[in-house]
């Protein structure tokens, strides 16, 4: 694809090359283990996490250090989500959500970094994250209230003849979250970098050189946004369908 | 020109199907405005509602995500 757009003379930087996952120490085989810039910059976004909150809060100060401030504002920020989302009686999956919350916001700043490589921009990381809170809310959910949980899909306040109409309708919405879930993230992150990178391909085009440059920058501007939002939502919605599992009466 | 009529399909199939972004879009723009109109009128009700705005922001966007793939898929993917 990169060798036709070069011979059409038009975009020189293919978009989509950003994506490429390449084994880190040579050679084309991507196994199963073989250590990948995936690999590196999700363990980088692991090790800022963990910088952040944990060497960061280490001092335990009355008047918090800069770090502690921002990891304090962090964690505050997650568990009022939480609380007002899901639920007092959902704090106690707060470690859980405060975990996938600063993970992919990381993650989504990392990736923004020249030159990185963003990690929530593959499917395959994002469809993880999701189907993991798809199985734990389902298997929650059947756990805590038995049977009770099949209740989800049959609207009581519905008229009779309705009913099992919309079981089917909440059925097939149950079953395509994972699915939104995981595409929603992933694909915000990856259209953000290729329209970053299709108007660097611009730039190389002297006349208007000086347009798309200011054109990345305000891309850039939106997509700084873009990251936090999505951490965000994909958070607040894990809340969401934790509500539904701990509460499922519709 | 050159090229042959199924990649003429997928280029015609992909400008299609980024028209989805643009009806997405229009869902967003609902969203928010009537979330603004709200908002003005109950200034003090507005802040407890920001994360139903992100929710609903979130799933009108996700099926314009959704054409953006298709369009994805046919460029680069089929």
């Amino acid at each position: 694809m990169a060798d036709e757009a070069a011979q059409g003379g038009g975009i020189s930087i293919h978009p989509m090359d950003q994506f490429k996952v390449e084994p880190l120490f040579g050679g084309d085989h991507v196994g199963m283990l073989t250590p990948t810039n995936v690999t590196l910059w999700m363990a980088l976004a692991v090790l800022a996490v963990t910088l952040l909150l944990v060497v960061g809060t280490r001092g335990r100060a009355i008047i918090p250090s800069r770090a502690q401030s921002v990891a304090e504002l962090a964690y505050g920020f997650v568990y009022k989500m939480v609380e007002d989302v899901a639920g007092k009686d959902a704090i106690r999956f707060f470690p859980y959500i405060m975990t996938l919350f600063m993970f992919i916001v990381t993650a989504n700043f990392l990736g923004l970094l020249p030159m990185s490589f963003a990690t929530t921009s593959h499917i395959a990381v994002t469809a993880v994250l999701a189907m993991a809170v798809f199985l734990t809310v389902t298997i929650l959910g059947f756990v805590l209230n038995g049977t009770k949980f099949l209740g989800l899909f049959w609207v009581s306040s519905a008229p009779l003849a309705l009913r099992p109409i919309l079981a089917v309708i909440e059925l097939i919405s149950y079953f395509v979250r994972p699915v939104s879930h995981s595409i929603r993230l992933a694909g915000n992150i990856m259209a953000g970098h290729a329209v970053i990178k299709v108007f660097a391909g611009f730039a190389a085009i002297a006349t208007i050189a000086p347009v798309s440059i200011l054109a990345i920058t305000a891309v850039y501007g939106l997509e700084v946004l873009v990251a936090f939002i999505q951490a965000y939502v994909f958070t607040i919605l894990t809340c969401v369908y934790l509500k539904d599992a701990l509460h499922p009466s519709h | 020109m050159e090229g042959d009529i199924a990649s003429m399909g997928q280029f015609i199939g992909a400008g299609l199907a980024a028209i989805g972004s643009g009806a997405a879009a229009i869902g967003v723009g609902h969203v928010a405005g009537n979330f603004l109109a709200g908002a003005l009128r109950n200034p003090t009700a507005a802040a407890s509602q920001t994360a139903t705005l992100f929710i609903g922001i979130a799933f009108a966007e996700a099926l314009g995500i959704f054409s953006f793939l298709v369009a994805l898929l046919l460029m680069f993917a089929v």
